[in-house]
C-alpha cells in the first residue's frame, strides 16, 4: 500500500511539517481544523445569546455585553469560518485533485494564506481582552458608532483585513491553479462542477476582497487620524460607508454558497447514479451568480437613506440574482429524478440543504421588494433568512461535503447511522431556532436587542430550545467524524464508485496526488 | 527551467522610448487641458488622457501587447467591476 | 521522498498570470478609493477646486515625470536581462530605484509644506473650513499616501530582485521574477498617472 501525504517525510519534523507544509492537502486539513474551531467558538457565542433571550425581562448578561457577542459571532462566524470555510479545507484538499494536479499553482503562497488567516484570527480574538474591550459595533461596522465607540475596533477590524488578504490571495492561487495546471484531456467542460464553484467563488474572492480591505482600512485611519473620510462631522457620508462595506459583503456571500453548491451537485450525480442535467447551466449559473451579485448590494441599506432611484434599481437587479439560484435548484432536482437513489448521508445533508437554502432564498425575495423590507428590515426576520441561506444552506452543504468526500482525506468511513441521527437532531433544531425567527421577525422584534417584549415570548423559548437540539445535533455529528477517524472501517480509493478523478488515486492520497497524472477521456459524473 | 521560446518578444528599445516621449507629451497635454479651465469638463478630458496613458503603459511597459489573449481578456475584468461600482453607487448620490 | 521535491515545477505564464491577478486587487483596493474620491467630489465640487489651489502642481508634474521614466527605466532592465546583459539590466534597476527614491523624498517635502502650513488630517485650521475641503486634504493624504506606500514596497522588491540578479538567480534564461517586479512597479505609475490629475489639476 502506498504510502500517503499523512506518511510524507517532510522538511520539518513533527507538528512543523504540518505548520510549514506547501501540501494543499495538509493545508486544507490545518484549515478544517481552524474554521471548524472558529465555528465552536461561533456556536457558543450563538448558544449563549440565545440563553439570553430566553425570555423577556431575564438577564444573565449586561447589554453592553450583549452588544459584544453578537458582534463577536458575526465576525467570527463570518469572517473565521463561513467565508474560508468551503474553500480554504474542501476546495484545498479536493480541487487540485479533481483537475488532476500534483498541487496548486503557489503551494508556498497558500501556507502564507493560512497563516494570515490565524494572525488575523489571533488579533480578532485578542480584541476581546485588551484595549477598550470588545467591538459592539456589530459585524458591520457601521459609521460613525465605529469611529465613536472606545471598543477595540482597530485590533479587530486589522484582523479582519489580515484575514481578507488571506482569502484574496488563495483566490489568486486557485485561479492560477486552475488555469495553468489542468490534467492532459481535461477541458473546461470536464471539470467536476465542484471545481467549477470553485473558479467563480475564487474571481468573487479576488475582486471584491479588496474593497473590505480599503474600507477596514479607512475605519482605523479614521479613529487614529480623523481624516474625515466617513465622519458625518467633517462631510463624510456614513452612507457611502454602508456601500464600500456592502460592495463586498455581499459578493462575500456567494463566497460563502457557491462552493456548498459546487459540493452538493457533485454529491447528487453519485448518490443518484445519473449524470448531472444540464452540466453547462449550472456552470454558467455560477459564473452568472458570481457576477450578479456584484450588482445587488444595495438590498442591504433600503432604509439607509440613499436614493429612491437606486434603490428601484437595486431591487430589480436583486430579483434577478435569484434566477440562476434557482437554474441549479431545478438542474438539481431534474438530476435527481428516476435516479437509481441511495440515501447515504452525503445525499441526506445535500437534500436538507435544497430545502433549507430555498426557503432561505424565497424569503430573500420577500426582502428584495422595497416595499416589505421596510417591515422586515433591522427585524429577526432577517435574522432568519440569512442564517436559512447560511446555515441551513452554506453549512449544510459543508456538512454534506465533509461526509462525502471524508472517506477520501481520512481514508476510514465514518458510521452511518450516527451521521443520519445527527441529520435529524440538526433539522429539528434548525428550524425550531430560525422558523421561529421568522415569526417572531414579522410580528415586529427587533434584532441586535438584549431584551424584547413579553409577547415575543413564545417563539423566543422555541427558538432556544431548539438551539439546544441543534447543538446536540452537532454534538453527535462531530462526535462521529471525529472517533470514526480512530476506529473507523477502512474506506477505499473509491466507497462511493464516483467518477471524479479525485476518487482514482488511493484514500488518501500519496503527497503527489497520483502515481502518473492521468489523461482524462471522460466527464466527472460519466459512471459508464 | 527554459522560458518557452514564445516569450521571448524582443521589444527593441525604440519603441519604449517613443512610448516614454508619448506619455511625456500626453502629460503636458493633460496640464495644459487643466489650465483651460473649463470647469468640471477639464476633469473629463484629464481622466480620458491618464487612461490613454494607462494603456500605453499596459500595453507596451506591461507587455499585454505580447501577453497570450487570456492575458487581454482578463485585464477588463478589473476595469468593469470598478465601472460597475462606481455607476451603481451614482444612481445612489445624484438622485439623493 | 522530500514533500516538495517532485512539486516543484516551473511555469513562466503561471506565474505571470499569478501576478497579474494580483495586480487585480490592487486595481480594486484603489478602485474603491477612486469611488470615495469621485462621491466626494461630486458632491462638493467647489470645495474641491479651491482646496486644489493649495497643490502643488509643478512637485506634482515633476514626480509624474520621475514616475514615467521609472517605467521606461523597469522596461529596459527587462529588455537587458532578456539579451543576458546582465550589468545594463541591474544598471536600470538601480535607477529605477533611485528615481523611486527621488519620488519619495519630493513627497516628504511636499508633505511638510502642507503640515507646516497647517494642512494636515484634524487639524484646527483644517476643521475650520469647508467639510469639501476637510474631505479633499483626507482624500489626499490617504489615497498618495498609500500610493507612497506601493512605492516603498516597490522599491524593496526590485532592490530584493537587484540583489538575485547580481546572484544570478534571475538570468538571461529565468527571469519571471524581475518580470513581475515591473509589473508591480508599472502598476503603481498607472496608479500615480490617475493620482496626479485628480489631486493636482483642478484648477
Amino acid at each position: 500500500m502506498e504510502a500517503s501525504f499523512y506518511h510524507a517525510k517532510t522538511r520539518y519534523p513533527g507538528i512543523f511539517g504540518w505548520l510549514f507544509t506547501t501540501d494543499h492537502k495538509r493545508i486544507g486539513l490545518l484549515y478544517l481544523i481552524s474554521t471548524l474551531s472558529f465555528f465552536a467558538v461561533g456556536v457558543s457565542l450563538g448558544l449563549t445569546m440565545r440563553l439570553e433571550l430566553i425570555r423577556s425581562g431575564m438577564h444573565i448578561i449586561s447589554a453592553q455585553t450583549y452588544n459584544s457577542l453578537f458582534t463577536l459571532h458575526g465576525v467570527v462566524m463570518i469572517f473565521l469560518f463561513i467565508i474560508p470555510g468551503i474553500p480554504a479545507s474542501l476546495g484545498n484538499f479536493i480541487m487540485p485533485l479533481q483537475i488532476g494536479a500534483r498541487d496548486v499553482a503557489f503551494p508556498k503562497i497558500n501556507i502564507l494564506s493560512w497563516w494570515l488567516f490565524i494572525t488575523g484570527g489571533a488579533l480578532a480574538v485578542t480584541s476581546l481582552f485588551t484595549g477598550g474591550g470588545p467591538p459592539d459595533t456589530g459585524w458591520t461596522f457601521y459609521i460613525p458608532y465605529s469611529i465613536r465607540t472606545g471598543t477595540n475596533v482597530s485590533l479587530a477590524v486589522f484582523g479582519v483585513f489580515l484575514i481578507g488578504l488571506s482569502s484574496t490571495l488563495t483566490g489568486m492561487n486557485f485561479l492560477t491553479t486552475i488555469y495553468r495546471l489542468r490534467a492532459p484531456g481535461m477541458t473546461w467542460k470536464r471539470m467536476t462542477l465542484f471545481t467549477w464553484a470553485i473558479y467563480a467563488t475564487s474571481w468573487i474572492q479576488l475582486l471584491a476582497t479588496p474593497v473590505l480591505a480599503i474600507t477596514l482600512l479607512l475605519i482605523i485611519i479614521e479613529r487614529f487620524f480623523g481624516v474625515g473620510i466617513f465622519d458625518p462631522a467633517k462631510g463624510g457620508d456614513p452612507i457611502l460607508f454602508e456601500h464600500m462595506f456592502w460592495i463586498y459583503s455581499h459578493p462575500a456571500v456567494y463566497i460563502m454558497i457557491v462552493p456548498a453548491m459546487g459540493a452538493v451537485t457533485d454529491i447528487i450525480p453519485v448518490f443518484s447514479r445519473k449524470n448531472i442535467f444540464g452540466y453547462t447551466a449550472i456552470a454558467a449559473s455560477s459564473l452568472a451568480i458570481a457576477f450578479v451579485g456584484y450588482l445587488v448590494w444595495g438590498h442591504h441599506m433600503f432604509t439607509s437613506g440613499m436614493s429612491d432611484t437606486s434603490r428601484i434599481i437595486f431591487s430589480f437587479l436583486t430579483f434577478l440574482v435569484a434566477v440562476p439560484s434557482g437554474v441549479k435548484v431545478y438542474s438539481w432536482i431534474a438530476s435527481l429524478y428516476k435516479g437509481s437513489i441511495t440515501l447515504g448521508a452525503p445525499l441526506l445533508y445535500t437534500l436538507g440543504f435544497i430545502f433549507l437554502f430555498s426557503i432561505g432564498g424565497l424569503t430573500g425575495l420577500v426582502q428584495g421588494a422595497l416595499d416589505t423590507n421596510l417591515h422586515v428590515h433591522g427585524t429577526y426576520f432577517i435574522v432568519a433568512h440569512f442564517h436559512y441561506v447560511i446555515f441551513g444552506g452554506a453549512v449544510m452543504g459543508f456538512f454534506a461535503g465533509l461526509h462525502y468526500w471524508y472517506p477520501k482525506m481520512f481514508g476510514k468511513m465514518y458510521e452511518e447511522h450516527l451521521a443520519k441521527l445527527a441529520w435529524v437532531f440538526l433539522f429539528i433544531g434548525f428550524n425550531m431556532l430560525y422558523f421561529s425567527m421568522f415569526v417572531l421577525g414579522w410580528e415586529g422584534m427587533p434584532r441586535r436587542y438584549y431584551d424584547y417584549l413579553p409577547r415575543f415570548n413564545g417563539p423566543n423559548l422555541v427558538s432556544t430550545i431548539g438551539s439546544w437540539v441543534l447543538a446536540m445535533g452537532l454534538i453527535i455529528m462531530f462526535y462521529n467524524l471525529i472517533h470514526s477517524l480512530f476506529s473507523g472501517a477502512n474506506a477505499g480509493d473509491n466507497p462511493w464508485g464516483a467518477a471524479s478523478l479525485e476518487w482514482q488515486t488511493s484514500s488518501p492520497p500519496p503527497t503527489e496526488n497520483f502515481k502518473d497524472i492521468p489523461v482524462v477521456t471522460k466527464g466527472p459524473y460519466d459512471f459508464k | 527551467m527554459e522560458q518557452k521560446q514564445e516569450e521571448r518578444a524582443h521589444v527593441p528599445t525604440q519603441v519604449f522610448v517613443i512610448v516614454w516621449i508619448a506619455l511625456l507629451c500626453l502629460t503636458g497635454l493633460t496640464i495644459k487641458a487643466a489650465q483651460m479651465k473649463m470647469g468640471e469638463w477639464s476633469m473629463v478630458a484629464n481622466i480620458a488622457i491618464a487612461s490613454a496613458k494607462a494603456s500605453l503603459v499596459l500595453w507596451f511597459f506591461m507587455h499585454l501587447k505580447y501577453e497570450k489573449r487570456l492575458f487581454k481578456l482578463l485585464i477588463f475584468v478589473p476595469i468593469i467591476t470598478v465601472s460597475i461600482i462606481i455607476v451603481l453607487t451614482f444612481f445612489d448620490i445624484w438622485y439623493r | 521522498m522530500n514533500e516538495t521535491a517532485h512539486i516543484e515545477h516551473r511555469d513562466y505564464v503561471g506565474a505571470k498570470l499569478g501576478m497579474w491577478l494580483f495586480l487585480f486587487t490592487e486595481i480594486l483596493l484603489f478602485g474603491g478609493m477612486f469611488l470615495v474620491y469621485s462621491v466626494y467630489r461630486e458632491v462638493n465640487t467647489a470645495d474641491f477646486h479651491e482646496a486644489g489651489m493649495e497643490m502643488n502642481m509643478t512637485i506634482g508634474a515633476i514626480n509624474t515625470l520621475i514616475l514615467l521614466t521609472s517605467s521606461l527605466t523597469m522596461a529596459l532592465s527587462i529588455a537587458a536581462i532578456k539579451r543576458a546583459a546582465k550589468m545594463r539590466s541591474i544598471l536600470f534597476q538601480a535607477v529605477t530605484i533611485i528615481l523611486g527614491i527621488a519620488f519619495l523624498v519630493n513627497k516628504y517635502f511636499e508633505w511638510s509644506d502642507h503640515i507646516r502650513h497647517g494642512f494636515y488630517p484634524d487639524s484646527p485650521k483644517l476643521l475650520a473650513m469647508s467639510h469639501g475641503k476637510i474631505l479633499f486634504f483626507g482624500l489626499y493624504y490617504v489615497m498618495t499616501g498609500i500610493h507612497a506606500l506601493h512605492v516603498v514596497i516597490g522599491i524593496s522588491i526590485i532592490g530584493f530582485i537587484l540583489i538575485l540578479t547580481l546572484r544570478d538567480s534571475v538570468s538571461g534564461t529565468d527571469y519571471v521574477k524581475l518580470e513581475n517586479a515591473g509589473l508591480f512597479w508599472h502598476l503603481v505609475d498607472v496608479i500615480w498617472i490617475y493620482l496626479f490629475p485628480l489631486f493636482y489639476l483642478i484648477l
